[in-house]
């Protein structure tokens, strides 16, 4: 995915002359052809994350879009003055890309794991937040981000993911696409984003094995959210679960429950968040290790879902909430 | 080696009198003052003739076409001085004079930090510091790209290059070698809570700029035909970033104020100490 998203830049810049890239300390040869080719449009500014913000806001005002990329934890946490006030207040079209978004540096540590990046970018009015699922829909994101006026948080998974999405679902930043649908609208719906889509999918499927019928829709994009779809699969829901690879203060689910709640009222289904709980992951190993520290894995999002659904039967909605507010 | 603040006096300038120019600009900051009640006082002082000057004698711009793309581009980065750039934006009739009155109000465009697409000739919106360097060497690397000859001209505080984010900047605008940028540095040596000397040592500032390979020189930033022979020249060498430090008094022209770190701002500003403004202004 990040391979496919650079390779996307060159090919945006070979495409539209005010397209530039403006990275911070990245791997050597990265986008060399682009160097190559358009030297005045290619930097590589070093270690310095709140300088690369403000030049790109700077190119921004004389007409540029600037691909400005690093890692996501330094990107968002590092700068975040810098991309509140350069690029959000003014509203320019900057797009960042944040390699190893969520887990990916599982290894890496704390301090490499962007587990509040959705969060913190959601809450920056003008943002844009997206996560796509794959390689395939990275491109059809990149094709989008050219003409889309304001500043886009673009996170990135580890590469080599699995390919789930599918090019006649069609792709509009801000429009969340249902990837399979229940046969009933009185089902669950799993409502995930990024990579947890496609975990989402493949316990859609071990759900389906058990006879329980559910939803899958995928929010690419975080921020604006499409809020017509939640309520499309919301309304007449069982139980509605929401999967993300980030902690659950403020991310998508939190943006769902906003919305369920708000537009719903007493009439809402019950809300389960899947993510992770307030803290820093002090495990290491790999990013599969963490999904299954904190219940991501396919499996584990199943029996989510069947425990919810369990709990429904039992004691009604107002007993799920308050099941699911006592284990957050 | 100075051991403690008392032990390095204020650098003496030998400036010449503030001829009448300077004081009815200093006169519409107070305007400014009276009509918002508050108002970053000292830190707008000390700007009067940097300003000035640019306006004056140095800069390229359409008051009526402030988004003219041959302009060059002025960042005040020090955005709690806005009252300084609102008062030549104003009288070079980018707004009204009397929009000054309005300062802070509820429906002003002139908010206590400025801000662009608000105000027009407002570059980019500052009152964070430690942006404007960023901001303008992005501005300068994309004019410069498109083979255009406008200049950009950024405006620090010496507080606020306390900021490690100046630092980066300035390294970066090094590295490109942006002739076409310049960066002031309004060295009051006063910031908020006291002598830059006690509170963060900038010393040597000169020498920090020149080894991160921009052109510098300083000048006493209250000399009106000094400032306009060094800004006229900018830049200063064709294959690097200018330093120009301006040696400036905090509140400068408001006898009782000057050097005084408890009239960087000020709120809840009466008639009283209007009438005191302008009779030290007299």
């Amino acid at each position: 995915m990040r391979q496919t998203c650079l390779n996307m830049v060159y090919d945006l810049a070979r495409r539209d002359e005010r397209v530039v890239f403006v990275g911070s300390d990245l791997s050597p040869g990265l986008l060399a052809d682009m160097k190559r080719d358009m030297p005045e449009r290619w930097y590589m500014e070093g270690i310095t994350e709140q300088n690369l913000i403000g030049m790109s806001a700077g190119l921004a005002k004389e007409g540029y879009i600037p691909y400005s990329n690093t890692i996501a934890t330094f990107i968002t946490r590092r700068c975040y003055e810098q991309v509140a006030v350069d690029l959000c207040l003014h509203d320019l079209p900057v797009r960042l890309i944040a390699n190893g978004g969520g887990l990916v540096y599982a290894p890496l540590g704390p301090t490499h794991l962007a587990i509040e990046d959705i969060a913190i970018m959601r809450a920056l009015p003008n943002m844009t937040v997206t996560a796509v699922c794959d390689a395939k829909e990275m491109i059809r994101l990149m094709n989008a981000t050219l003409a889309w006026p304001h500043p886009i948080y673009i996170r990135l998974a580890k590469g080599g993911d699995p390919v789930v999405s599918r090019d006649d679902l069609g792709f509009a930043i801000g429009k969340a696409i249902p990837m399979r649908r229940a046969r009933s609208r009185h089902a669950a719906v799993l409502m995930s984003t990024g990579v947890m889509t496609t975990n989402s999918l493949a316990a859609a499927e071990l759900l389906a094995k058990d006879g329980i019928d559910v939803s899958v829709v995928h929010f690419h994009t975080i921020k604006p959210l499409d809020e017509a779809a939640v309520l499309d699969f919301a309304r007449d829901a069982d139980l509605v679960v929401t999967v993300e690879e980030g902690i659950r203060i403020g991310g998508l689910g939190s943006a769902i429950t906003d919305v369920v709640v708000e537009q719903l009222g007493t009439s809402a289904p019950p809300v389960r968040r899947l993510g992770l709980p307030d803290e820093f992951p002090h495990n290491y190993g790999l990013q599969d290790d963490l999904f299954d520290i904190y219940g991501l894995m396919p499996a584990q999002i199943a029996a989510s879902v069947r425990g919810a659904l369990k709990d429904k039967a039992a004691t009604g909605v107002a007993a799920v909430n308050a099941s699911i507010a006592a284990r957050a | 080696m100075a051991t403690s603040a008392e032990a390095v006096p204020f650098i003496k300038l030998a400036t010449p009198p503030l001829d009448q120019r300077s004081k009815y600009l200093r006169k519409l900051v107070v305007r400014a003052l009276e009509g918002g009640e508050r108002g970053h006082i000292g830190s707008s002082m000390s700007l009067i003739e940097i300003m000035r000057v640019l306006y004056d004698d140095v800069l390229r711009y359409r008051p009526s076409e402030p988004e003219w793309r041959d302009r060059d581009r002025m960042i005040l980065s020090k955005g709690h001085g806005c009252i300084a750039l609102y008062v030549l934006l104003a009288d070079k009739g980018f707004f009204p004079l009397d929009t000054l009155d309005t300062f802070c109000r509820r429906d002003s465009i002139l908010g206590g930090h400025p801000e662009a697409g608000k105000v027009p000739g407002v570059e980019a919106s500052t009152g964070a510091l430690g942006h404007g360097l960023s901001i303008g060497l992005g501005m300068a690397l994309g004019v410069r790209m498109q083979k255009r000859d406008s200049r950009v001209i950024v405006v620090l505080g010496d507080g606020e290059i306390d900021e490690g984010s100046v630092w980066e900047a300035a390294m970066c605008a090094g590295k490109h070698r942006l002739s076409n940028l310049t960066a002031v540095i309004d060295y009051n040596k006063v910031q908020s809570a006291g002598p830059t000397r006690e509170i963060q040592d900038l010393e040597p500032l000169a020498d920090k700029w020149r080894a991160f390979n921009f052109a510098t020189v300083e000048v006493d930033g209250h000399d009106v035909e000094a400032l306009r022979g060094v800004f006229r020249r900018l830049p200063l060498a064709q294959d690097r970033p200018t330093a120009v430090i301006c040696h400036t008094v905090k509140g400068k022209g408001i006898g009782f104020a000057e050097n005084d770190a408890n009239w960087h701002h000020k709120s809840k500003i009466n008639k009283d100490l209007i009438a005191k403004l302008h009779e030290a202004l007299e």
